[in-house]
């Protein structure tokens, strides 16, 4: 009698866990196409072309997932975010997936109920000065007493008083409402330094009428980490997720791109050959929810990190932003990928 | 009788002589309207100085200096920039706007399919031409064309999924098309329902009256970015999850009350003004209430109110641009996208082309609703001031 009461509270139990976390691989699954949340416009990250297709370091990652997940990288839909919503729109079940240049903190993890499946990118809030103007300054602890752009109402500006007043030094704000006065402000000279993340920095300088005068300098103020979220409540799904970027950076340490993949698939290294799921009776993918050659489709579709970060801001890119803190780990940035195995 | 020795006597008119040129002709012209005292002739130096000023840097930097081909970004760079114009140099990047020609005008409909949006159009000019052209015939059946059939017609070509037409899901609408159904919706719905609005908060039975003026204060002590907000982000909150309500629907929705209840106010404006006379006249040759204003009230008050109303309809033109903050993305949205988000278009001149783009667009089309309201006040006029 007790123990066919356990049992069916048990059950219960059961039912309704399963009914409060919805299985998002499985409605993805159904829907045939992955809903990903994107950036409404932000050089680099995510952003249409001319022909109307989303490029960028997000938008390639949702590709990434949906390689993983269908084995086509062209299955999902993007859902263009304002700051606003984007929070909103995960939570609601709108999209499955925020790719969109969001900063991991604490309060985000928890009382918002998100999970964070990795760092995609390692911001932070940087410093650009104009070197015709003002040469010899190489680093933002000699800006002592110069006129500083920054936009009104961020945190931008918070860490900017902060740094100041840490390090005992004077300087002048210039507060704009809008980034472009902000850009057009500093490109007329009417400040000394510009300030937002260094990633902006490098998109604002392709604005400005003399883009070689200005250089960004080596400090970062603050710590912006930014990376994809899931809703709070699907392991699974945050599984998929998580190893898809991991995926995406053991493919690059091991030297797998977009074009070796397939010859890389007959190799006798028993690590790539885990890797890429081509191992006699291996698990890793089915385990994961996937199929076992998930890796390959992955890298196939849209490359390895290196690939996805050179073609979307690096060098490939007008943006050219150095790897610096997103380097491998191997070559001295924080980019470290667990083994898959 | 007086004699008189009158040598010649003139028997025929004197011809008409052609007026003193200080009367008529360009001259006169001139000195009438540009010298005719002397802080006229200052403003007018002062004007021509302005335009000799700045006109020809604005033409130059739209025309004569501006790039009119090219790939990419590189195509409008100067050569400290790493391009190939010399250096110093400002104009328009009008490839730019070219390469985004196609998403400005139609956002991410899918290109194979955006002839459905082009007909759309081609129908809906076809219809609304002879619409606004007096002598046109056929009103009648041009108006049920125009307003009942045409929206119906418009879903199915836009929206698809049905008669083998694939379906275009509404985030991917975007640019001038997105500007023109927000429009579109908004005025075919707030012109009548405002009319109705206005004639229940004039109404003597107290209920209706009541639930108008709620309605009407309600929508007017709200901005359109709250009603938006609200209709796009709150109310995913309140429903249960999985269920979605299309975006594009709400902000259709959220705008066309909005609408209706500032036209409400702007056609109770021409009911005030209606003699109490026309009333008793109506009343008294025996016409029920909607006779009465379908025949005598109606066509006097809104004809008073056509500035009013034509200028409802700019505002409702120009506020659809706030749809961007729920991130639907109308003719600025779009172009405000391009030129933030795409590295490989980002040039100092960039942006500039992209604004001065999208407001010529809206002028051409504020400026023509705004002359054709004109046309109609005057051919319309039968009114007390001759």
């Amino acid at each position: 009698m007790n123990k066919a009461k356990v049992i069916l509270g048990a059950a219960l139990l059961g039912l309704v866990a399963g009914a409060a976390s919805a299985d998002t691989l499985d409605d993805v699954k159904k829907k045939g196409f992955l809903q990903c949340g994107v950036n409404t416009g932000l050089a680099g990250f995510s952003s249409p072309n001319d022909k109307g297709e989303w490029t960028g370091l997000d938008a390639d990652f949702c590709r990434a997932v949906a390689a993983a997940v269908f084995g086509d990288a062209t299955k999902v839909k993007f859902t263009p975010l304002s700051a606003k919503d984007r929070f909103t729109a995960l939570q609601s079940g709108e999209v499955d997936i925020l790719s969109r240049n969001t900063t991991w903190t604490i309060n985000r993890d928890t009382a918002l109920g998100l999970n964070f499946a990795g760092i995609t990118y390692y911001d932070g809030q940087g410093f650009m000065v104009n070197s015709k103007k003002l040469p010899g300054i190489t680093s933002a602890l000699q800006l002592s007493g110069a006129a500083i752009c920054v936009q009104s109402g961020t945190t931008t500006e918070l860490n900017l008083a902060d740094y100041f007043k840490a390090n005992k030094m004077e300087y002048t704000p210039v507060v704009f409402e809008k980034f472009e006065e902000a850009n057009a402000a500093y490109d007329a000279g009417r400040c000394d330094a510009y300030t937002t993340d260094q990633s902006g920095l490098y998109a604002v300088r392709l604005q400005m009428s003399a883009p070689d005068d200005h250089v960004v300098l080596p400090e970062i103020i603050s710590k912006e980490p930014l990376g994809p979220a899931v809703r709070q409540g699907d392991d699974k799904w945050f599984d998929i997720v998580k190893w898809t970027y991991f995926a995406l950076l053991n493919t690059e340490e091991a030297g797998i791109t977009q074009a070796n993949v397939e010859e890389m698939k007959s190799t006798e290294n028993p690590d790539l050959r885990r890797l890429l799921g081509v191992e006699a009776d291996t698990k890793i993918g089915t385990d994961l929810g996937l199929t076992n050659d998930w890796v390959v489709n992955i890298v196939k579709g849209v490359g390895n990190y290196g690939e996805i970060f050179e073609r979307n801001v690096g060098t490939g890119s007008p943006l050219k932003i150095a790897r610096g803190a997103n380097a491998l780990w191997t070559k001295g940035g924080l980019q470290y990928g667990p083994p898959i195995r | 009788m007086q004699e008189h020795d009158v040598a010649w006597v003139r028997t025929e008119m004197a011809l008409a002589q052609a007026a003193p040129s200080s009367a008529v002709g360009p001259n006169a012209w001139v000195r009438k309207n540009l010298f005719a005292s002397p802080i006229d002739t200052v403003l007018t130096l002062i004007a021509a100085l302005a335009v000799v000023w700045f006109l020809p840097q604005i033409l130059n930097w739209l025309f004569f200096s501006a790039v009119w081909s090219g790939a990419d970004r590189t195509a409008c760079l100067t050569t400290e920039q790493g391009g190939q114009l010399p250096a110093g140099w400002s104009g328009a990047c009008w490839p730019f706007v070219e390469a985004r020609f196609g998403q400005f005008m139609f956002g991410r409909y899918p290109l194979e399919e955006r002839w459905r949006v082009i007909l759309t159009g081609v129908i809906f000019i076809a219809l609304l031409i002879p619409l606004l052209t007096p002598s046109a015939p056929f009103k009648k059946l041009n108006a049920i064309l125009f307003f009942v059939v045409f929206p119906f017609v418009a879903f199915f070509l836009l929206v698809g999924g049905y008669f083998g037409l694939s379906y275009i899901e509404t985030p991917l609408w975007g640019g001038l098309m997105v500007t023109l159904v927000i429009s579109y919706v908004g005025i075919v719905v707030s012109l009548p329902l405002g009319i109705l609005l206005a004639l229940g908060r004039r109404s003597k039975m107290p209920i209706i009256k009541m639930l108008c003026v709620v309605f009407i204060e309600a929508i007017r002590g709200v901005p359109l970015v709250t009603v938006l907000f609200m209709a796009s982000f709150m109310l995913p909150l309140f429903v249960p999850p999985g269920m979605t309500f299309d975006k594009l629907l709400r902000a259709l929705i959220g705008v066309a009350l909005f609408s209706s209840a500032y036209m409400a106010e702007v056609v109770r404006g021409g009911l005030q003004a209606i003699p109490k006379g026309q009333y008793e006249g109506a009343d008294s040759l025996g016409l029920g209430y909607w006779q009465k204003m379908g025949f005598i009230v109606m066509p006097q008050a809104l004809k008073l109110v056509i500035p009013g109303i034509v200028n409802t309809f700019i505002g409702l033109f120009k506020d659809t641009t706030l749809v961007l903050i729920i991130s639907m993305f109308d003719l600025l949205g779009v172009v405000k996208q391009s030129i933030s988000g795409d590295p490989t278009w980002a040039t100092p001149q960039t942006a500039k082309t992209g604004y001065v783009f999208a407001a010529a667009i809206f002028w051409i089309f504020c400026f023509s609703m705004s002359r054709y309201s004109m046309f109609m006040e005057r051919r319309l006029d039968t009114s007390h001031r001759k």
